[in-house]
C-alpha cells in the first residue's frame, strides 16, 4: 500500500485521536470519523485521503481503552498507523480491528512524504526520501488475527484464542 | 505457591498470576492463553463489546456469575442517544445473564471492589484502562478494548504477553497535607508517560505498608498513566480485612519470590514529598504545588476511580469544613460508589460539601471525561482529583485542568486559585 504520511509528535492520546465527548454518544465510526484528530488538527479529515499513514513519535494512543480510536481512523480512511512506539490497549485493539500498526524508527519520516509499505515483509519505502526502513515484527497470535481480518472473524472462525 | 515444571525459577507477581492461569511455567516475554476470574465493562466500551459479541457469533457467555457491566461514565444519561445505548446495555445484561450496576451505583471500579469481583491473585480483565487499579488489592487487572473483553466473555479465556516488571519500592512517612495522591504523581512525573509501557509495576515499601487500602488504590489507578499493563501489590492484613462479607471464595494473595527477576527498580523516600500538581496538558507535567499557586480556577472536582474514596472525602471535609467556596468557583463532588454514598451520608460528609456551596453528584465518574456534569467553558481552569488532564478530557479543548489531591482541590477551591492545603490545615 502506497500513501502520505500526516505526521504528529510523542504521546499522542486516545482523546486526541477521537474526543469522549463524540465517542460516547454513537456507535456510528462513520460519524465519529469526522472528528478524529481534530483537537490536535481541526484541518486533519480535510488533508486526509484514504489510504495515506498516520506517523507519530513515542507512545501512541496512549490514555484510555476506547477500541473508538482505531476504528475511528480506519473508517476515516487511515491504512496504517507508525510509531516508533504504541501504548499496549491501542496496540492490541488496533490489530483486533485490523488496522496495522507499525512500530518503526519514524524519526526520518516528514509531513507529506510518500510512503509504500509492504505489511508481509514489514519493509517501509520512503519514496520522498529514496530510503528504507524496517518495522518490528509482530507475535504470531498478533498476525493470525490480522490475517483473518481481525479479532471478530478470528473468534467467528475459532471459538477461543490459541498460542501455536 | 511452587510450580511445576523444569525451568519453573523465582517469580513476579505476574509471573505467578499468569503461570497459574494459564497452566503454563511462564516468565516475562511469554505469550500465553490464560482463564480469567472476572470481566468488567462500561458504558463506554460495552455497546462496543455487545456488538463484537454478536460479531463473534456469541449465543453464551463463558463468563456466567463472572461479568458485571456498569453504567458510569454517562449516568443519568445526558443525551437521547447515550439512553439508548445504556438500554442496549440493560437488555444484554437481562439476555445473558450480567450483573448490571446501574445509574448511581458508582464508578466501574469502586463497584468491583465493593462486590469483592476482584480479588487477590485473581485474572481480572476491564474495558476501562483504569482497571489497573485492582492491582492494589493483588489483582492482576489489566485494561482491555471492546473486542478483547468480548473474546473474553465469549470464551473464557484470552491471550496476554507475561509482563517485564518495574520494582518500586517506596520508603518514608508522609508528611501532613501530603497524601497517596502526590506519591502518586510523583512518580508518574518521574517514570513518565511512557516510562513503565508494557510492564507490570510492583510497589511495595514501608509507605505503602503505613497507607489504607484507598490510598493504595490510588496509587495502582495511575499505574496506567505511566504506561504499565498492572500496578501490583501485595496483600495484608488490611487486604484481607476489606473482603471481609464481600466473598465467598478463599482468598489466595500471591507475593513475588526472593530473587525474582525485575527489569528495572526504583526507590523512593517520601519524607520530603510536598504537594504535587500535573499541569496542562500531560499527566507526567509535575510541578511542586508552590510552582502553580495563585493560578485561578473556575472549576473543582473530587471524585473519580482515582480519589472518590472515603479517605479522599475526608481529607476534603478536613478543609472545607466552615468555608465557603469562593465566589465564581464551583465545586463539582462525586463519591465514587453508592457504598461510600451511604457511609459519607452517615459522617455527615455530604452535609458539609452541601453547606460549603459544593454540588454533590450521584455515584459515577462526574466530569472526568467531559460528557456531562460539568463540562468547563473556553479559557477556564479546573483542579481536578481525577488521572488525565489531556486538552479536551473534560469536554472543551480550550480549558485547562490541573491534577492534585483531594487536599489541595479543596484547599484551592476555598481560595479560588491553586493553593497549597498545607497553608490551611
Amino acid at each position: 500500500m502506497k500513501g502520505k504520511a500526516h505526521r504528529f509528535g510523542d504521546d499522542v492520546n486516545t482523546d486526541y485521536i477521537i474526543s469522549g465527548r463524540h465517542k460516547f454518544k454513537t456507535l456510528d465510526m462513520n460519524e465519529l470519523a469526522c472528528h478524529v484528530m481534530e483537537d490536535l488538527d481541526p484541518h486533519f479529515t480535510k488533508r486526509l485521503k484514504k489510504g495515506d499513514f498516520l506517523v507519530a513519535g513515542k507512545n501512541f494512543g496512549c490514555g484510555s481503552s476506547r477500541e473508538q480510536a482505531p476504528l475511528a481512523l480506519k473508517h476515516a480512511g487511515v491504512a496504517a498507523v507508525l510509531a516508533s512506539s504504541f501504548a499496549r490497549i491501542y496496540f492490541r485493539n488496533s490489530i483486533n480491528n485490523g488496522l496495522p500498526a507499525l512500530v518503526c524508527d519514524t524519526s526520518g519520516i516528514e509531513d507529506g512524504d510518500t510512503l509504500e509499505i509492504d505489511l508481509a515483509t514489514g519493509r517501509i519505502k520512503n519514496i520522498s526520501k529514496g530510503s528504507e526502513i524496517d518495522s518490528r515484527p509482530l507475535p504470531r497470535v498478533m498476525l493470525d488475527i490480522l490475517s483473518e481480518g481481525g479479532l471478530v472473524e478470528y473468534m467467528r472462525k475459532h471459538g477461543r484464542l490459541a498460542i501455536e | 505457591m511452587v510450580l511445576e515444571g523444569k525451568n519453573s525459577v523465582a517469580k513476579t507477581i505476574s509471573e505467578k498470576i499468569l503461570s497459574a492461569h494459564s497452566g503454563k511455567d511462564a516468565s516475562a516475554g511469554d505469550l500465553v492463553v490464560a482463564e480469567l476470574d472476572f470481566v468488567m465493562a462500561q458504558d463506554g466500551t460495552a455497546p462496543l463489546a455487545i456488538r463484537a459479541f454478536e460479531g463473534m457469533g456469541g449465543d453464551s457467555i463463558a463468563m456466567a456469575g463472572r461479568a458485571a457491566l456498569c453504567i458510569d461514565h454517562s449516568a443519568p444519561s445526558p443525551l437521547r442517544a447515550i439512553s439508548e445505548l445504556h438500554a442496549l446495555m440493560r437488555e444484554f445484561a437481562d439476555k445473558y445473564g450480567l450483573e448490571l450496576n446501574d445509574v448511581g451505583e458508582g464508578v466501574c471500579h469502586q463497584v468491583m471492589l465493593d462486590k469483592g469481583h476482584a480479588l487477590p491473585g485473581s485474572l481480572v480483565i476491564g474495558a476501562d484502562s483504569h482497571t489497573c487499579t485492582y492491582g492494589a488489592v493483588n489483582a492482576f487487572a489489566t485494561g482491555v478494548g471492546s473486542t478483547d473483553l468480548a473474546a473474553g466473555l465469549l470464551s473464557g479465556s484470552l491471550w496476554f504477553r507475561v509482563p517485564e516488571t518495574m520494582k518500586v519500592t517506596i520508603d518514608g512517612k508522609l508528611p501532613a497535607g501530603v497524601f497517596a495522591k502526590d506519591i502518586a504523581l510523583m512518580m508518574v512525573g518521574d517514570i513518565t508517560a511512557d516510562g513503565a509501557t508494557y510492564m507490570a509495576l510492583e510497589v511495595g515499601g514501608a509507605a505503602i505498608a503505613d497507607l489504607g487500602l484507598d490510598g493504595r488504590l490510588t496509587i495502582s489507578n495511575l499505574a496506567v498513566e505511566m504506561g504499565a499493563k498492572a500496578g501490583l501489590m501485595e496483600a495484608d492484613q488490611k487486604t484481607l480485612a476489606f473482603f471481609d462479607g464481600r466473598t465467598s471464595e478463599k482468598l489466595a494473595p500471591v507475593s513475588p519470590d526472593a530473587g525474582a527477576a525485575y527489569q528495572e527498580e526504583r526507590e523512593y523516600d517520601i519524607s520530603g514529598l510536598g504537594p504535587q500538581v500535573a499541569k496542562p496538558h500531560t499527566v507526567d507535567n509535575i510541578a511542586p504545588v508552590e510552582e502553580v499557586e495563585g493560578t485561578p480556577i473556575a472549576e473543582g472536582l473530587i471524585g473519580t476511580c482515582t480519589n472518590g474514596r472515603l479517605e479522599d472525602l475526608r481529607a476534603a471535609v478536613e478543609i472545607l469544613r466552615g468555608k465557603k467556596v469562593a465566589h465564581g468557583v464551583r465545586l463539582i463532588v462525586a463519591p465514587a460508589s453508592r457504598e461510600v454514598m451511604m457511609q459519607a451520608l452517615r459522617e455527615g460528609l455530604i452535609e458539609v460539601f452541601t453547606e460549603c456551596g459544593g454540588s454533590v453528584m450521584c455515584p459515577g465518574c462526574a466530569s472526568c471525561v467531559g460528557t456531562h456534569q460539568g463540562i468547563p467553558g473556553d479559557g477556564e481552569n479546573v483542579i481536578s482529583t481525577a488521572n488525565r488532564n489531556f486538552k479536551g478530557r473534560m469536554g472543551n479543548p480550550e480549558a485547562c485542568i490541573y491534577l492534585a489531591s483531594p487536599a489541595t482541590v479543596a484547599a484551592s477551591c476555598v481560595a479560588g486559585e491553586i493553593t497549597d492545603p498545607r497553608r490551611v490545615m
